[in-house]
């Protein structure tokens, strides 16, 4: 079991002829995703790695029976193709595409919220299911291993560096999502608590959260009221400087708000141990189960 | 991209958005023509990117064309943030009857923009809400539809205003949204927003601050405006160029890293370790041996920096490209301080090897790393 993510989703990759594109269709495919079609408007009869490319969306869900998405799209046209998606029903749209306009980034949050599909980035290493063998997104797949624990993150290599470490610790993960690096993303960190909430399989959660904005001090205050389970934290940016965006869009504290230290206290006080260092995540999940 | 005050009020001009008459001036004696223009007293006013630039001097008052000669030439030798003054606005000075607030931004949580205005303006937002939260109103812009004229009405009716204020006000609300939208803006705020003793509306002063991820879609405006979108020093443009993410800070340990989270907690373990980063480096994803001697490069281009910690999460970054760039860096003769590298992940062994053969230690963890490179700091200072 797991969330947003199953055996049977049927992958489209948007973009598919690109670099990025490509590069990641052949990693999805290795790791055991079923992907299913690609889109790249006007090379419809190719192929890449064996996978049919169609000119639209509507298109590749009609021949392939496609239900998620991922976009490898240029910022500039990547809310586009995120419409196009959402408008498909392809539920989750999975857009890892950086720098997009939040502006954009807006429209295609409300667009799909309207039809109920949860959209996740952009700026996101994606969803993976290490028991279902899929990933949809751009993680290296085998650091990750199956097991119980649900993993949200603000953040990609950072969430790799847990994941391996919680391997090598012999602890297992249900599904991992990187809930994307930007200010307006579209499943937000209290979203993720719920849907984790509702899987039976998923016996504690880790929040690897950051700097900026303030979605993990809400989240806290939904597990203090509604969420029984284990649950770790990691919060990045406790040196970061007021007023500098640290690599993603989000990562800025604005005046005194979104500082790591008001993180690290909401969690705490909602009974969440939060980690000093990224391999204490492993050693407090193993001393809460 | 931030806009200068001047630059906003030419846009907000464009939609039809009152400000007061002036015009911006280069130097002392053009201050004193704008003034002469005027033909009131004038407010002069700094033109930097830095808050709390009334704290710092930065605006004058002159009532002749005469003083406000003399108030430029004292405002265009400051420094205020540590940035200079290239030029002052020169503007009447307006007959107060009240000081309004009026901003829109995005807010994170609902992904909206939230038009945010309070009659009691003139103080920063941040201090309003601490202050007299109730006397903010707030309304949130339907992505779909977004805000519409009754609404704009309603921000006034709600702000406490009554007759003919409220279509005033209203329509200033209604302006603002327009240039939020024609320009993709992230935060605007007025304020102070001047209601004047004769009644009329104004904007005294004008924040614009532009999303750079749209920013291809304003070319021409850029263009209007004859100079680089953000300021920046060398090393900031070339990581700029080099599509990585660069932030220089005061200690002495550059953390060289892929992904903004990674880097982050890099910064962290130092600091968990006693010791003070001086760089955030992101290398991005996938970075290749060139990419990697580039951002030792322009890391090493800081003089604060005694130490460089590379700490690599390989994914789509393979480890033996990252041992090549640190490899040609030193054989270059680039790496002039103390280096401690780890690095783990896809390709680590073929890394390993390289490294190994070239008698360049490495570790394992992330907290051996950083604890290692605190230590090398201590013993070269």
């Amino acid at each position: 079991m797991a969330v947003l993510v199953d055996k049977d989703t049927r992958v489209v990759v948007q973009g598919i002829t690109g670099t990025q594109g490509r590069y990641h269709t052949a990693s999805m495919l290795k790791y055991g995703t079923k992907v299913v079609a690609g889109t790249s408007p006007g090379k419809s009869g190719q192929e890449v790695n064996g996978v049919p490319v169609f000119d639209s969306i509507s298109e590749a869900v009609k021949a392939e029976d496609a239900t998620a998405s991922i976009i490898f799209i240029p910022a500039p046209f990547a809310g586009d193709a995120a419409l196009e998606a959402i408008a498909a029903g392809l539920n989750p749209v999975v857009v890892i595409t950086e720098h997009v306009p939040v502006k954009d980034e807006i429209r295609m949050i409300h667009a799909a919220k309207q039809k109920g599909i949860t959209v996740i980035g952009p700026n996101t290493p994606g969803v993976i299911v290490p028991g279902a063998k899929q990933k949809v997104g751009i993680m290296p797949g085998h650091v990750f291993s199956d097991g119980k624990v649900g993993l949200m993150s603000r953040s990609g290599t950072l969430t790799y560096e847990i994941a391996a470490g919680m391997t090598n610790a012999g602890i297992g993960i249900s599904t991992a999502i990187g809930l994307g690096g930007d200010p307006c993303v579209g499943l937000t960190t209290i979203e993720g608590v719920k849907l984790f909430k509702e899987d039976k399989n998923t016996k504690a959660l880790v929040i690897v959260g950051e700097i900026g904005g303030d979605a993990e001090e809400r989240a806290a205050t939904y597990i203090s009221k509604e969420y029984d389970l284990p649950v770790v934290g990691f919060i990045a940016g406790r040196t970061a400087p007021p007023g500098k965006r640290m690599g993603h869009a989000g990562a800025i504290i604005s005046g005194s708000a979104g500082t790591a230290a008001a993180k690290i206290k909401a969690l705490n006080d909602a009974g969440v141990e939060v980690a000093e260092k990224p391999s204490d995540v492993a050693r407090l999940l193993k001393e809460s189960l | 991209m931030k806009l200068f005050e001047h630059e906003a009020k030419d846009i907000f001009r464009a939609f039809n958005l009152p400000t007061p008459p002036g015009g911006l001036a280069k130097t002392p004696k053009e201050a004193r023509e704008r003034a002469v223009e005027v033909g009131k007293p004038v407010a002069v006013k700094a033109m930097v990117l830095a808050g709390k630039r009334g704290k710092a001097g930065g605006v004058k008052f002159a009532d002749t064309p005469q003083e406000a000669e003399k108030r430029a030439e004292e405002i265009l030798k400051m420094r205020i943030n540590d940035l200079p003054v290239s030029a002052v606005l020169v503007e009447e000075k307006l007959n107060v009857e009240q000081e309004i607030y009026a901003g829109i931004t995005v807010d994170r949580n609902e992904r909206k923009y939230v038009v945010i205005g309070s009659a009691s303006g003139g103080m920063s937002i941040e201090e309003l809400a601490e202050k007299s939260p109730e006397k903010i109103v707030k309304m949130y812009v339907d992505p779909n539809l977004g805000f519409q004229p009754y609404e704009a009405r309603q921000m006034a009716i709600s702000m406490g205003f009554k007759g003919k204020a409220i279509s005033q006000l209203g329509s200033f609300f209604q302006k603002l949204w327009n240039i939020v939208e024609a320009y993709d803006v992230e935060l605007t705020e007025i304020n102070p927003l001047i209601l004047t003793k004769e009644g009329k509306f104004f904007a005294a002063d004008a924040r614009l601050n532009i999303d750079d991820n749209s920013l291809f879609r304003h070319k021409a405006m850029i263009e209007k405006l004859k100079r680089e979108p953000v300021e920046q020093n060398d090393r900031e443009r070339m990581a700029t160029e080099h599509d990585m993410a660069y932030v220089e800070l005061d200690g002495n340990i550059a953390c060289i890293c892929n992904g903004a989270g990674l880097t982050m907690a890099t910064l962290d373990a130092v600091s968990v370790y006693g010791g003070e980063a001086s760089t955030f480096l992101d290398l991005g994803g996938g970075a290749d041996a060139e990419r990697v001697e580039k951002g030792i490069e322009i890391a090493l281009m800081y003089p604060k920096v005694k130490a460089i910690l590379v700490n690599i999460m390989g994914g789509i970054t393979r480890c033996d490209e990252v041992a090549k760039g640190i490899l040609a860096a030193r054989d270059e003769g680039e790496i002039t301080t103390p280096m401690v590298i780890r690095m783990v992940g896809t390709n680590e062994e073929e890394g390993q090897e390289i490294l190994k053969e070239a008698g360049i230690p490495f570790l394992k963890t992330m907290e051996e790393a950083a604890s290692k490179v605190v230590e090398l700091v201590k013993e070269v200072a």
